[in-house]
């Protein structure tokens, strides 16, 4: 018995015009696919983890989700409501019930803005509180994230990056949103406020019954805290699974990879590291057949890998992989 | 001139000093200050600038005579500076020195509102640009480029032509509607890498809507370009005042502007040069004092020259 | 036991700050060694003065603010780096030991090719003529696996990915064939793959050339795969030095340990990890003021009154041999306070 998704995500797609060379020279415009048909969906009250390269799409789907870009093509359904009919006034009514947490903790704030008047600006326009009542709300929304709310008087540059993030969390609460995509809250971090991160981001969803995507491009963290996996690959999600069975048993190689490429503190671990080979291809030129093919390690990969993309299909209950030979995985 | 008025002028004096030296001692405190205060020539713009503003404000102490009132026409005109005329008096009689901070108040006023006029334009019309881009980009920033190639001078000798007794609030209007295309060239500049920054995503997702966050998160950002164009922009609009004025196309005769006593001088430059020295000498010291304020500003608002 | 390399002690470097927030002491006291052959492995958090400690040794602190505090100590095959001329340093930098920097992005000049940039530590060394050089940029390229290195050598900066910058980097770091490589976080801006890849090369390169390497980096998985020993640092100081299996067997200062315990980890079981992480509490402090005797102790669960009054000395881990592996810990002295804990 799965509950109803609160988050559904169907055919989402969206092409950025692409880039000319040096001093807008060069060859002509080449369309980048951002994001090619993404579609997933997740449970109120879990957590979708989104793994990939840089480049792959990740905060592209994230913003999409929040209309922030505007998408190509594809269906978001928040709570039933379709996200991306929605015009103007309904928008932004929907706004309160998602949000954003971005991973630059020092370009996600307003420099001439005090943390106060950061906080407050969402009550405002959402008119939840004015005034004294506004101050007390924002008090309490640093309290809630671990902060002093003698905090509400600093610029942003007076704080640290894990201080900052913590603001940035405040405000995404601020309007008590039951959606949260968090794109890559933890990159930008060192290790030990790291961990004090997850654990703030943890502890909320727990006590708000928050519904989070996770965006990371490692596949550690996401172990820490999400229910569903997806990992994608230029713009494609390549495979999608309950962590349990994606950390168990990987059935797409770039996910085997991906995994075989993070680090581990410890010297005894025998580990095989598979190292791929080559660069991630430009998403304005993506290879015909399976993407992954010029990468692939798989031993298998044949000339069909070069001619016919794979479909994502459920390989073992509830794990889906795109790859012709998932069944045999490496 | 009374002792009244020595006095007057020497309180507006000190005023100066007090507000250039409070100046210097604030922005000491500050990365942002001490940047300003590398340039040696911005804490005397400070005090220049507080001068003549004091001055302006406080023209009715410090002016001896009626601006407009022709003391004896027959005995006084022309006569050359002396301790009751500090600067002289005029062709028709009129002490200069009075004339001059009336004056002071009419071009400083005029400089202030006509920037005023243009850095707002010119500033709404380039986070518009900035902002929304495609289209509105487009059309905007061609009427701009437009207005870039006609000389402003021209343009408003022709309004002045066309418009027999401009109205000076007319004028000031027109000065400011001709001055604001560079400035919301520097905006849109400035806009167009600031909407790409995730405070503005940040801000959007929130819930802001477009004239939110242009004024609360865009514009707030890209004051630098705008202090420092304003600067730069009063001296401009003093010159071209003066100008218009000089050629007898300004501030309409009986009224004091720097301009216009110059203008009233001009044909006895020869035997009574105090006339149109000294209001000269009065622009030339504003003009240099807002451009050194100016380069101050530019430095001090710049955080990337700290490395120097 | 052979002769280190590199002999570093008691090195001092302070920055003056802006005024009225007083020095930074970026660098305070520091002292190891790298021996001939062997990946040193330096961990530490931002701001912990990893990068100052790096350009101290080829003197390229800018001065002012910063400078070299007398009474430090860098020697560098037998010769003392902070004593030498400008130009026998010269011949040391990019020859004897050369560098790469964290940011691949901003370290190359964009108005050159690569090629050029490759070649020009030859040209400074070995004056080679153009043609060999290029010649030997070539052959770089082709050591650092970038593919087609023939076309490659005519490429600028912008026209590669970030993985294949951080290879131009190497290729540049290594055309002299340094005794010593300094990398500092070479693959921090990179993808997981792409920073296995790198850290694949440097390991080979290390195995073919013989040479040393100082492997810095904020992440403990990197150095547990590369290093042979590890330093680690906190604010300004080395707080723990052992080798890299004894570290991780044993990491006896309380940071190690929570440094340790607060890594997302992947080889734990997913039922195992959800949850909390531990992590440590409170923040790294300013370098312009490091909190009296033990830096650590107002983040430190150990710690008690003497922590905060009395600076610990590095001390000798009780079951290693002198020297092998020591700590900056008072517990040394207490190890009964240890097992008290929870
Ligand atoms: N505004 C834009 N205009 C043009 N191309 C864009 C734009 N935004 C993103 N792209 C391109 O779309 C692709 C996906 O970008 P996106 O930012 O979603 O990647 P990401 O997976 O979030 O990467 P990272 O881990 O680096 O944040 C990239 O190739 C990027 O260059
Ligand atoms: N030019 C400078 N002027 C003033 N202080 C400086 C300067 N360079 C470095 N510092 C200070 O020295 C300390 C150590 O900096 P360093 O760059 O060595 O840290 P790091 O360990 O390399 O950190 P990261 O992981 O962020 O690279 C910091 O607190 C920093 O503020
Ligand atoms: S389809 Fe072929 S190339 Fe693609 S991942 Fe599977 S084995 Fe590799
Ligand atoms: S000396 Fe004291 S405060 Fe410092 S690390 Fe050891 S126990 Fe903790
Ligand atoms: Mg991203
Ligand atoms: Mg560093």
């Amino acid at each position: 018995m799965t509950p109803a998704p609160l988050v559904q995500v169907d055919g989402l797609v969206k092409r950025f015009p692409g880039e000319r060379g040096l001093f807008g020279l060069g060859r002509a415009r080449r369309t980048v696919r951002a994001v090619d048909g993404v579609s997933f969906a997740i449970a109120a009250g879990q957590t979708l983890g989104l793994v990939g390269e840089s480049g792959c799409g990740k905060s592209t789907v994230g913003r999409t989700i929040l209309r922030l870009i505007e998408p190509d093509a594809g269906r978001v359904t928040l709570g039933g409501a379709d996200v991306v009919a929605l015009g103007g006034r309904e928008l932004r009514a929907l706004r309160r019930r998602m949000q954003i947490v971005f991973q630059d903790p020092y370009g996600s704030l307003n420099p001439r803005m005090t943390v106060q008047q950061t906080l407050a600006e969402p009550l405002a326009i959402h008119r939840l509180a004015t005034g004294l009542e506004a101050k007390r709300r924002v008090a309490a929304l640093l309290d809630e994230v671990g902060l002093d709310p003698a905090f509400a008087a600093a610029y942003p540059h007076e704080l640290s990056g894990g201080q900052r993030q913590r603001v940035g969390i405040a405000r995404a609460l601020s309007v008590e949103p039951q959606f949260l995509v968090l794109d890559e809250p933890v990159s930008a971090l060192d290790v030990s406020v790291q961990a004090q991160v997850l654990n703030l981001l943890a502890d909320l969803q727990r006590k708000r019954r928050l519904t989070y995507l996770f965006i990371a491009h490692d596949l550690a963290v996401v172990k820490h805290i999400a229910d569903d996996v997806a990992v994608m690959y230029l713009g494609k999600i390549v495979e999608r699974a309950p962590a349990t069975g994606l950390y168990a048993g990987p059935r797409h190689p770039y996910t085997t990879s991906l995994l075989s490429a993070v680090p581990v503190p410890d010297p005894k671990a025998q580990r095989q590291r598979i190292v791929l080979q080559g660069e991630v291809p430009s998403p304005a030129s993506p290879p015909a057949g399976c993407p992954f093919h010029p990468r692939c390690p798989h031993p298998r990969k044949n000339e069909r890998c070069r001619t016919e993309p794979p479909a994502l299909r459920e390989v073992a209950t509830g794990q889906f992989a795109a790859c012709h030979f998932a069944e045999q995985p490496m | 001139m009374t002792v009244w008025t020595w006095l007057a002028l020497a309180s507006a004096v000190a005023v100066a000093l007090v507000a250039a030296a409070e100046v210097r001692r604030r922005a000491a405190t500050r990365a942002a200050g001490r940047r300003f205060l590398r340039h040696p020539t911005a804490t005397a713009g400070v005090f220049i600038l507080a001068f003549f503003v004091t001055t302006a404000l406080a023209a009715p102490l410090v002016a001896p005579y009626d601006p407009a009132g022709q003391l004896d026409p027959v005995h006084l005109q022309n006569q050359p500076p002396s301790t009751r005329f500090p600067l002289g008096t005029d062709v028709y009689s009129r002490d200069v020195w009075s004339r001059l901070v009336y004056g002071a108040r009419l071009s400083l006023g005029i400089g202030t509102i006509a920037m005023l006029v243009a850095v707002t334009v010119g500033a709404g019309v380039g986070a518009a640009a900035g902002y929304f881009r495609r289209g509105i980009d487009a059309v905007l920033m061609r009427s701009v480029d437009v207005g870039l190639a006609m000389p402003r001078m021209f343009v408003l000798l022709m309004a002045v032509a066309l418009w027999e007794r401009l109205p000076l609030a007319v004028l000031v209007l027109l000065i400011g509607l001709t001055g604001w295309f560079g400035t919301s060239r520097l905006v849109r500049a400035d806009v167009l890498s600031l909407r790409e920054r995730e405070f503005v995503a940040a801000a959007r997702a929130v819930g802001a809507g477009p004239t939110r966050v242009i004024f609360r998160h865009v514009l707030p950002n890209a004051a630098a370009p705008i202090i420092v164009s304003a600067a730069f922009g009063i001296g401009n609009v003093i010159l071209l005042e003066a100008g218009l004025s000089y050629l007898g196309l300004g501030v309409p005769s009986p009224l004091p502007s720097w301009g216009s006593i110059i203008y009233d001088g001009q044909p006895y430059i020869a035997t009574a040069p105090w006339t149109s020295g000294f209001p000269g000498l009065a622009i030339a010291l504003v003009v240099l004092a807002l451009n050194a304020v100016g380069d101050g500003l530019r430095d001090a608002l710049d955080p990337r020259k700290e490395a120097t | 036991m052979t002769e280190p390399l590199l002999r570093v002690r008691d090195l001092k470097t302070y920055f003056v700050t802006e005024q009225g927030s007083g020095t930074a002491r970026a660098v305070d006291g520091v002292s190891f060694d790298v021996y001939p052959g062997e990946t040193l492995g330096v961990v530490g958090e931002s701001g912990c003065g990893k990068t100052v400690t790096s350009l101290s040794i080829l003197r390229l602190i800018p001065e002012p603010p910063g400078h070299i505090r007398p009474g430090s100590f860098i020697e560098f095959e037998g010769r003392n780096l902070l004593t030498l001329a400008p130009k026998e340093l010269r011949a040391v930098r990019g020859n004897r030991i050369a560098m790469i920097f964290q940011e691949p992005m901003t370290s190359l000049n964009p108005v050159f090719t690569v090629g050029h940039q490759i070649a020009e530590a030859a040209i400074v060394h070995q004056s080679l003529s153009r043609r060999a050089a290029r010649a030997r940029a070539i052959e770089m390229l082709t050591l650092v696996g970038i593919p087609d290195p023939g076309e490659r050598v005519d490429h600028y900066p912008h026209q590669m990915s970030g993985g294949m910058r951080q290879r131009v980097m190497i290729a540049m770091a290594l055309i002299c064939h340094p005794q010593l490589l300094i990398a500092d976080e070479p693959t921090t801006a990179l993808d997981v793959t792409i920073q296995a890849q790198i850290l694949e090369l440097l390991d080979r390169l290390q195995r073919e050339l013989g040479m040393a390497v100082m492997l810095i980096t904020h992440d403990l998985g990197v150095v547990a795969g590369s290093a042979d020993r590890v330093v680690v640092m906190y604010a300004g100081q080395v707080v723990e030095q052992a080798s890299t299996g004894e570290l991780f067997a044993r990491p006896l200062h309380p940071y190690t340990e929570g440094l340790l315990a607060s890594v997302p980890r992947l080889d734990t079981r997913v039922s195992q990890v959800r949850g909390r992480l531990h992590s440590i509490p409170g923040q790294v402090p300013a370098a312009t003021s490091w909190p009296a005797g033990c830096r650590f102790h107002p983040r430190c669960p150990y710690a008690w009154d003497r922590c905060a009054v009395e600076e610990p000395p590095l001390l000798d881990s009780a079951g290693a041999e002198a020297g092998t592996h020591t700590v900056r810990c008072w517990l040394l002295t207490e190890p009964e306070r240890r097992e008290r804990h929870p």
